[in-house]
């Protein structure tokens, strides 16, 4: 079985995002820039099911500008066999996203995509849904463990209740939860025998895909500001506080 | 313009969540909704009482019971034949049902809404929650998610919706349901509690978990909640994270405890009317945005605080 790994160059999660003052936006230049980490994790999950023999072949592949390069390289020296950059310098909305992949997935066969289930800078929450709905595929989303068994995958899910488990027919798409697993370090090693992959340029074009967009972003604010407060002096004063608040 | 409000429930009883999609809903135009389950007339008739909710579409079928997108989806898209937005309260089963519909609709959904600006303009929370974005859309239907702390909940009496039996294509042989862990627990929902008790990292284990905060939330008849850190590291159940990537909530009271206010933790919880902080380092972020701050250590003043409540 062949994997489709998809993965989004975006802000690190470490940066603390700044908004323009014209409210066009939020400010990247110059802000650390990595793999989405839901991304991370789906990459991760793939390796093991190739390290368990459950695939083959894993294809990571990423839609942004040149530099999704840099991730799509992360990928594959984290152990993705080849790369696919669709490259774009607009900026691409989810739907048309799950347009490129499904046309890639029609070229390439893959018996499961994994996608994270969100993307920290849009925080959409929506690719892997819409691009199950496009190839009218099962979905599990928001991982917590897979399991691949003949002709099936069983996914524990993390929903608002707990844990719920479905079984979908294959080829299926995945999304990941924090919990699949811890997504390793590419060794030095691994990251120069990385260059040497095999990376495929293409653009939206090639698969027919017009990314206009449907939503247009008039502003961009930053949120009501909360103000630090007063640092009490003891257990006592917290007390007296809640009794005030009513609460206790 | 006509909207169908996803109703959220457990074939017996309708969740608080949708009651905040209703009023977004609402903002739009007229509400209808949507109750896609087995054995659920129930869930239908406390729907109708809804205010605000003028007609209740009932879809029984046991190939509705858990709601898999892969079934239900089809029966949505269909009924937005008759609809120009479909609306559906942020949480996990809306966020899984509400893109498939997008995309079978070919329209781009709205995630996660704060507000209502206009019929085709909405305000919603991008990087974490860190900007606010004013987006408008060109499509012609709308797939809206509502974030439930930014709107009042409708109320449940009042309302004298009709319901209509209506049927879909039932089960599309993709997916089926094997099982569900769900905690039960006396304990108020964390998306409805009026205050909240969270633990991080720095509680250790799930015994000193169990040892320190819940005695404090029983106190309080808290909601439990906690960070990430807290989760992966096994102290209590996924359900219980608080953030970016978990659940959003906006209580009277949120008391962080050893809990340092990474910008995903506050993007759950910033919304909160009084943030309390206890953590022993002075220069924890949480600080910067807490309300009252104790610098301890948790292990002495959590049990304190409870003693002397
Ligand atoms: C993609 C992604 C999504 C994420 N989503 C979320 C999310 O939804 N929710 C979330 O919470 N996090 C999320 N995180 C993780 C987040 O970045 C932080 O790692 C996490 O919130 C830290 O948890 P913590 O505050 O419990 O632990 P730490 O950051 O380790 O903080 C522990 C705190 O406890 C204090 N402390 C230690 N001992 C004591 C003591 N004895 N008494 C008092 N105080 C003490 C320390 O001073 C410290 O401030 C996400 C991360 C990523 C990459
Ligand atoms: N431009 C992109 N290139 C590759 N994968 C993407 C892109 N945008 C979204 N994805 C995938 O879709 C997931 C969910 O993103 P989103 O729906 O934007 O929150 C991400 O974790 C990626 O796996």
């Amino acid at each position: 079985m062949k994997i489709l790994v998809p993965v989004k160059r975006v802000i690190d999660y470490n940066v603390k995002p700044r908004v323009k003052a014209d409210g066009s936006g939020v400010d990247l230049a110059n802000v650390k820039m990595s793999m989405n980490p839901f991304d991370e994790i789906s990459v991760e999950e793939a390796i093991r099911l190739k390290e368990a023999g459950k695939a083959e072949e894993i294809v990571a592949v990423s839609v942004g500008p040149a530099k999704a390069q840099e991730t799509l390289r992360t990928a594959l020296a984290m152990g993705a066999d080849r790369a696919i950059l669709v490259q774009t310098d607009d900026e691409v909305e989810p739907l048309a996203v799950a347009k490129i992949l499904k046309a890639i997935v029609e070229a390439e066969d893959p018996g499961l995509v994994i996608l994270g289930k969100q993307a920290i800078d849009d925080d959409s929450n929506q690719t892997g849904q819409m691009l199950a709905a496009l190839l009218g595929w099962g979905q599990g989303t928001f991982a917590n463990t897979v399991e691949v068994g003949d002709g099936t995958i069983d996914v524990k899910r993390e929903i608002d209740g707990g844990l719920q488990t479905v079984q979908l027919k294959l080829p299926a798409i995945v999304t990941t939860d924090l919990r699949l697993n811890e997504p390793r370090y590419a060794s030095l090693p691994n990251i120069m025998k990385a260059k040497s992959k095999p990376l495929d340029q293409k653009t939206p074009a090639d698969y027919g895909v017009d990314t206009a967009p449907r939503l247009t972003t008039s502003k961009v604010t930053e949120p009501p500001k909360r103000e630090a407060g007063e640092i009490l002096e003891d257990v006592d004063t917290l007390v007296a506080k809640l009794k005030e608040m009513g609460v206790a | 313009m006509k909207t169908l409000v996803w109703v959220e429930h457990d074939n017996a009883q309708m969740k608080d969540a949708t009651l905040a999609a209703v009023t977004a809903a609402s903002k739009l135009g007229e509400v209808h909704a949507i109750v896609a389950g087995s054995g659920c007339q129930a869930v239908a008739d406390q729907a109708a009482k809804v205010a605000g909710i003028g007609k209740v579409h009932l879809a029984d079928d046991a190939a509705y019971a858990n709601a898999l997108p892969e079934n239900v989806a089809p029966l949505i898209a269909d009924l937005m034949g008759h609809h120009d937005a479909f609306v559906a309260p942020a949480t996990t089963t809306g966020k899984n049902i509400a893109p498939r519909v997008a995309a079978l609709l070919d329209v781009m959904q709205i995630s996660d809404i704060l507000s209502v600006e206009g019929d085709k303009t909405f305000t919603r929370p991008i990087y974490a929650g860190n900007a606010i974005a004013t987006v408008t859309t060109s499509d012609e239907k709308l797939v809206i998610t509502v974030r439930g702390t930014a709107f009042d909940k409708a109320a449940t009496e009042g309302g004298s919706g009709e319901v209509e039996a209506v049927s879909g294509s039932g089960d599309a042989g993709l997916s089926a349901f094997v099982s569900e862990e769900i905690a039960k627990s006396d304990r108020p929902e964390l998306t409805s509690a009026k205050i909240i008790v969270s633990g991080g990292r720095a509680l250790g284990s799930s015994e000193k978990f169990e040892e320190v905060i819940t005695p404090l939330a029983d106190k309080l008849g808290a909601g439990i909640g906690a960070s990430r850190a807290a989760v992966d590291a096994g102290y209590v159940p996924n359900d219980y994270q608080v953030g970016q990537t978990g659940k959003i909530v906006a209580p009277e009271v949120y008391i962080a405890i050893g809990i340092s206010g990474a910008i995903q933790h506050l993007a759950g919880m910033k919304d909160s009317k009084t943030i309390i902080a206890i953590n022993k380092d002075e220069d924890a972020p949480i600080f910067q945005i807490a309300d009252y701050g104790i610098v301890a250590d948790l292990f002495n003043a959590v049990p304190e605080l409870t003693g002397k409540l």
